[in-house]
């Protein structure tokens, strides 16, 4: 316990030395933290309805409730084997991977109404509407290029002018554009592990997915990556619904509009970000915020 | 190591040590280290000694070989008849028999080998590659005799169904079975290969939509290919250096030709010819066997040498 409390205070400390370098990146984190006021009214992308998940006889997840808002940034927190991972990897099917497995419950996917767990659901057609960018960078063993054209690839598109458009403008989406135009089929595994994620995030918004999963994206980065991917994810937040796993409330506070925060697998409280971490309705929450408990 | 040592002084110390006796049982552990140490030295040079002792015999023999025979000659001629009246050796024969054996054996096994491995590493569920991976264990610890006479008399009459004038001897049927006893070797190496490929990678790649057949055959088979291919120089080399198989089922003639049909000798086969006793020892022919051995030998680490670079080559680092 003292450890993990301990090693959340030097993450904070980490990134307020990073913010205070006062770097352009750093200043787009700051304007993020401010700027986020979420509207009322926002149109809800996805919703959550008494989901229970469990690992063989394990019940990871019980019985939640909650909405993701439309072209919002949701952060999903909470202390270390609270469920988030689990509750992040549901919305792509993850967990059908892996044997022994079973959901409850459903996850609709607005504005169509699917049900995302629906055993009738193909996961790959899940997976082909949610793109989700993984805690370690996991780059294919391709080019810079081919990374990105991945998806589409994949998805039977041949004609090579769409598919170099498409790469292009996600590298762009995915700020790496300048760092890779000369070096486009270099292998991918020569990038630094910073550009290593955007080239993931870029994999992704090449076949414009309707929803980000991100897992805990900068856990495996140094702070000024980690900026960057976070101004990254505010800048998305125009374009796509996104949801975040992370351990580091700072990040959740800067980059989120809407905070989820979980323990031992129940939703303890869901709220608009700033809400959450001015206001927290529960003692735990506040708890868990101001690192008395973790 | 400091855990134990200062427990066991622990123990040891109801009269607390002097200096002299701590150090009298460090010289005393200095030494029991020093002879394990030997012993294991001398054990990993009974490996080296026996390669060295091995080229030395090869080199030396084959000296005396080409003392007689041209290197030239050697490497040219299209006769091998140590047998005849007025001998004649030229490897060119037996070569031909050698890469023409090999060559149909790598024809079924690296397809096959490579199913295999992509059916076990990305497709089979636990339970089926349970059952199935002892099956191909089994396979790979039949002895080699029992492939030869498996091609004598099952597979070679079989093709003799569909090829009505084959010979009874040949080349094609002793590579097909040659290829079915290396499937072990290339699917289980070309499996790990793709098993060692991270968990993440296909996360990855399934999280972008893929199905299993584009996941296993975009991501996972790129990723391991420098393992592939080292699987598939394995099987080169098995190949080539395959003795029992093509000596009972290829027949025992050189034959300066490439066409699978017919029957042939190969260098391995050749040398198993020899040592049945039909040259007198000391003769040059006798000799040859050397010299055919070394050529053998210089063969496979020339595939060992493109192995190496290969895995360099192709290495990923995930």
């Amino acid at each position: 316990m003292v450890s993990s409390v301990t090693m959340r205070m030097s993450n904070q400390g980490a990134a307020e030395a990073a913010s205070q370098g006062g770097s352009a990146a750093d200043q787009g984190v700051g304007d993020a933290f401010s700027g986020v006021r979420p509207d009322k009214g926002v149109a809800v992308k996805a919703s959550v309805e008494n989901f229970s998940f469990y690992y063989g006889d394990f019940k990871a997840l019980k019985s939640i409730s909650m909405p993701v808002h439309e072209k919002r940034v949701t952060a999903l927190i909470g202390p270390s084997g609270c469920g988030k991972s689990t509750l992040l990897r549901t919305f792509n099917r993850m967990h059908d991977l892996y044997p022994g497995n079973r959901y409850e419950g459903t996850i609709r996917l607005h504005p169509d109404n699917t049900n995302l767990l629906d055993p009738a659901v193909d996961p790959i057609e899940v997976r082909m509407r949610i793109g989700m960018v993984f805690q370690k960078p996991n780059p294919f063993p391709k080019s810079i290029y081919e990374n990105v054209a991945y998806g589409l690839r994949i998805r039977g598109e041949r004609n090579r002018s769409v598919i170099d458009d498409r790469v292009k403008e996600a590298l762009r989406g995915a700020a790496l554009w300048s760092e890779v135009e000369h070096r486009l089929h270099d292998p991918a595994t020569a990038l630094s592990g910073g550009q290593q994620q955007r080239l993931c995030i870029a994999r992704c918004l090449a076949t414009e997915p309707e929803v980000l999963l991100f897992d805990e994206p900068t856990s495996a980065l140094d702070p000024i990556a980690t900026a960057s991917i976070e101004e990254l994810v505010h800048e998305l937040r125009d374009k796509v619904t996104i949801l975040i796993v992370t351990h580091n409330m700072q990040q959740a506070a800067r980059v989120s509009d809407y905070t989820a925060y979980m323990y031992l697998g129940e939703l303890m409280e869901f709220g608009e970000t700033n809400q959450i971490f001015v206001n927290p309705k529960r003692k735990e929450t506040e708890d868990y915020i101001t690192g008395r408990f973790g | 190591m400091r855990e134990t040592n200062s427990g066991a002084a622990a123990l040891m110390s109801q009269p607390p040590l002097t200096v002299s006796d701590r150090l009298a049982r460090k010289a005393l552990r200095n030494f029991k280290e020093r002879v394990i140490e030997l012993l294991l030295l001398g054990a990993a040079s009974v490996s080296v000694l026996t390669t060295v002792g091995i080229i030395w015999v090869l080199v030396s023999e084959s000296f005396n070989f080409f003392s007689n025979v041209s290197i030239w000659s050697f490497l040219t001629d299209t006769m091998w008849t140590p047998l005849f009246a007025e001998p004649r050796y030229g490897i060119l024969p037996l070569l031909a028999g050698t890469l023409t054996t090999s060559m149909v054996a790598l024809v079924v096994a690296i397809p096959l080998g490579t199913t295999i491995a992509i059916y076990l590493s990305e497709f089979a569920r636990p339970a089926v590659r349970e059952v199935v991976k002892p099956f191909l264990e089994l396979l790979g610890g039949i002895p080699t005799i029992v492939y030869g006479y498996f091609a004598l008399m099952v597979v070679i009459p079989l093709l003799q169904l569909l090829i009505p004038d084959l010979s009874g001897f040949n080349m094609l049927g002793a590579g097909i079975v040659m290829g079915i006893a290396i499937i072990p070797y290339v699917s289980s190496l070309a499996e790990d290969a793709m098993r060692a490929v991270p968990m993440s990678m296909r996360e990855g790649s399934y999280a972008m939509g893929a199905t299993k057949l584009q996941t296993a055959f975009r991501v996972i088979f790129p990723a391991a290919l420098s393992g592939i291919l080292s699987a598939y120089i394995l099987g080169i080399s098995r190949a080539v250096g395959e003795t029992m198989i093509v000596a009972v089922a290829a027949g025992m003639q050189p034959n300066f030709t490439v066409n699978p049909l017919e029957p042939a000798q190969t260098i391995s086969a050749y040398i198993v010819q020899v040592a049945l006793g039909d040259l007198p020892h000391g003769s040059i022919g006798y000799q040859s066997i050397f010299a055919a051995g070394l050529s053998l030998m210089l063969m496979t680490l020339a595939l060992n040498l493109v192995g190496h670079v290969v895995r360099r080559r192709f290495r990923e680092a995930y």
